[in-house]
């Protein structure tokens, strides 16, 4: 399900690319037992890339975003994110996860808490940030995705895209310098894609490092800088959004998106 | 889509005007309806053989029912009541309650019903036992303490539930033992050199391993450090309250009997249980192979053996392996044995609810950065222990009536208590049995349908939120 790049308003005028490397992939692979999921990837991200990871189901697109936050271990090669590199030391991976924040296919909001104690949790406990301090951020950002008033209201009694939104806000509570996005719309009603993928615009036109996961096209021609397809645990092609999808040069490329852009 | 009537039957349709919003049928709502969909729709359908013959058995079924119940409620209440033996002017003893014939007060033609007077006699028996008469202000104290603590703390409209909730389980503990006790304990020379020291060890380590200094290990253990720092630190008070003098007589756990031993063991297995039961449940999920290894010997071994076996080993096998002179209280005992066993089911009960909590969870916490302790303290426990209040309160439930079996090493609970009368002579008559037994059902029941009600009601409040 997807929406179509004119119903998407995008301002460019403060996505900037630098020259910082936010995070740099090298040789790495990774094994779930025997199976090789990812391949001999090597990745670059520099601050206030706008990056979009297609490709088909089981292709290793998530796994390789979980890794960038370890919620996957990798077994070769190296991760560095905000110039740290991920080992097994539990307080450098606790370092990395309050820079990077994440949203989840199904939203993985706490059902035991409020919006707005899902939102001021971690502030509270891992930047031991003051109650009221959280609280007044909370409200911010819950009024960036637009979303004020549910903040005392249970996940449960939101729909989905507000779920999400909540999601996001939440994340964005702690601040983080790079947002990963592993498949935020899929799990979705089609009339609630819209508000997430707006809610996501609106954070790539502030700057902000994001890598998604996602099947919106129309997202990714707009918004991204970079696409980045993944097929059989390996980055087969990426370019620039318009090279992309006009010109993909390699044939599971034109296949996947043959059969995407199909209907 | 069903067309009705009216609707043109075509495959080109557009509805004009909205269908009227109508109440439900009569006999659908309100008492009648309740009892059709109930009972009536079950029974007075007569419109074919199979329907008949269902029809019938019904009927039968629900006035053999009804019969059933009322009779055996009647019964109780007349023998409770209406035959029960409520005055005893003459202040007469086993005579209260037995027949001319049978050599008693009453006469002949009468049915007798539950003796009271027995009760009434032994009533301070079967609540404290042999405790001493003139020292009975400090069960009493206890009891009036628990009470006044736990509507502090489980009743939802009380302020400053978490200071009540802290003092009944930090503080209530040493005021219980001190004033049951009379607490003139002494400890070793040796333990007040090496307990305080090794309080400051880790309390040490675990303030340094917060601020960053020592090694990895130190900063990795620094939240256990604490905890085992706090929990030698609360042993110390303890001890230091237990060998104070606090000019009170002593009174041997011995001469405690009734429903006193039964709170007692109850309570301290009740909430030694639960956190021992979290422990070795996330133990038993812990990656650390020697962690799990220990969990799941600990959970399987305590399971494997039936409660009377380990109180049996606790009051005959233990003194054995212990240095020769060295005494153990049996009711300490019988409290660590009863603890250990509970908090092995309670381990399972709350591993079913560790389970049912979505691995999404755990990752959205760890995606803010929560640690694994902070993770599973704020998301994962506070879900899991909801989910399993029935199990949960099962198991207190289960161990409450367990505590019945105490008495076969030699200590008197309530069951225990109760039936040391039947020996006694005075009070020898065809009811005391009946009636000792029926005091012990009601006492026993009560405690366990409030556990129960409290569970459900506390269920639905916390359901509240999880409610889509």
């Amino acid at each position: 399900m997807t929406v179509s790049a004119e119903e998407i308003d995008v301002d460019r005028s403060q996505m900037k690319v630098s020259d910082d490397v936010a995070i740099q992939i090298t040789d790495m692979n990774k094994w779930y037992g025997q199976f090789h999921v990812l391949r001999d990837i090597n990745l670059t991200v520099n601050r206030g890339e706008r990056i979009v990871i297609a490709g088909p189901s089981g292709s290793g697109k998530s796994t390789m975003i979980r890794c960038i936050n370890r919620l996957e271990e990798h077994q070769s090669g190296s991760i560095v994110v905000n110039g740290v590199e991920l080992t097994g030391d539990l307080k450098r991976i606790d370092e990395i996860r309050r820079e990077v924040g994440m949203c989840f296919q199904h939203f993985n909001l706490f059902p035991h808490l409020t919006i707005l104690e899902n939102c001021t949790l971690a502030p509270i406990w891992v930047r031991k940030m003051p109650k009221r301090e959280a609280e007044e951020r909370a409200m911010h950002f819950l009024s960036r995705v637009k979303i004020p008033d549910q903040a005392h209201k249970y996940p449960g009694q939101l729909s989905g895209g507000q779920q999400q939104r909540v999601a996001i806000a939440r994340s964005l509570c702690m601040n983080p310098q790079i947002m990963l996005f592993d498949e935020p719309t899929s799990a979705l009603d089609p009339e609630m894609i819209k508000e997430v993928l707006d809610t996501m615009v609106d954070l790539a036109e502030e700057g902000m490092t994001m890598l998604c996961v996602t099947h919106e096209m129309g997202f990714a021609r707009k918004v991204a800088n970079r696409v980045i397809f993944m097929d059989r645990g390996q980055i087969v092609e990426q370019n620039e959004p318009e090279e992309f999808f006009n010109n993909p040069q390699n044939e599971r490329t034109k296949l996947f998106l043959s059969q995407i852009m199909g209907h | 889509m069903t067309s009705s009537p009216h609707a043109p039957q075509s495959v080109a349709y557009v509805r004009t005007e909205d269908a009227p919003i109508l109440p439900p049928p009569a006999n659908t709502t309100g008492l009648y309806g309740w009892a059709r969909r109930n009972f009536l729709d079950s029974m007075t359908d007569f419109s074919d053989v199979g329907s008949s013959v269902r029809s019938v058995l019904m009927i039968l079924l629900t006035a053999f029912l009804l019969w059933f119940g009322i009779s055996q409620i009647w019964g109780l209440i007349k023998f409770v009541f209406i035959d029960g033996i409520w005055s005893n002017p003459t202040g007469a003893r086993r005579e209260a309650c037995l027949t001319q014939a049978q050599g008693g007060l009453l006469p002949n033609d009468q049915t007798v019903g539950a003796c009271w007077p027995y009760v009434a006699a032994n009533a301070k028996l079967f609540i404290y036992g042999r405790y001493p008469m003139a020292e009975l202000w400090r069960p009493n104290l206890v009891f009036l303490l628990l009470a006044l603590g736990l509507v502090w703390t489980l009743w939802s409209r009380m302020p400053y539930r978490k200071i009540g909730a802290a003092l009944m389980l930090v503080v209530f503990p040493m005021v219980a033992f001190v004033l049951l006790t009379g607490a003139d304990l002494s400890a070793p020379k040796a333990f007040w050199y090496v307990w305080p020291l090794a309080t400051a060890i880790l309390l040490g380590l675990g303030w340094a391993g917060g601020k960053g200094m020592g090694g990895e290990a130190v900063k990795a253990f620094s939240g256990a450090f604490w905890g085992l720092g706090l929990f030698f630190a609360y042993i110390l008070v303890f001890a230091l309250a237990a060998t104070m003098n606090w000019g009170l007589n002593s009174v041997t756990t011995r001469d405690w009997g009734g429903l006193l031993v039964t709170l007692v063991v109850a309570l301290t297995g009740i909430t030694a249980s639960l956190p021992l039961g979290i422990l070795l449940a996330l133990g038993r999920r812990s990656t650390l192979p020697a962690v799990k290894i220990l969990s799941v010997a600990f959970i399987e071994f305590w399971r494997g053996v039936p409660l009377i076996t380990v109180l049996f080993m606790s009051s005959v096998m233990l003194p054995l392996f212990l240095p020769p002179g060295t005494s153990f209280n049996d009711l300490l005992r019988a409290l660590i044995g009863v603890t250990l066993f509970a908090s092995a089911y309670m381990a399972e009960v709350v591993r079913g609810g560790l389970q049912a909590i979505p691995k999404g969870q755990t990752e959205g916490a760890q995606s803010l950065g929560l640690s694994f302790w902070e993770t599973t303290r704020l998301i994962v426990l506070p879900q899991a222990l909801t989910l399993v209040i029935p199990g949960i309160v099962n198991t207190f439930i289960g161990l409450f009536k367990d505590t019945t079996l105490v008495s076969i090493i030699g200590m008197f609970d309530l069951l225990g208590q109760v039936s040391s009368t039947f020996a006694d002579s005075s009070w020898a008559t065809p009811v005391t049995r009946p009636t000792g037994y029926l005091v012990v059902a009601a006492i026993f029941f009560v405690f366990c349908f409030l556990m129960s009600r409290y569970s459900m009601s506390m269920e639905k409040k916390l359901r509240r939120g999880h409610a889509r």
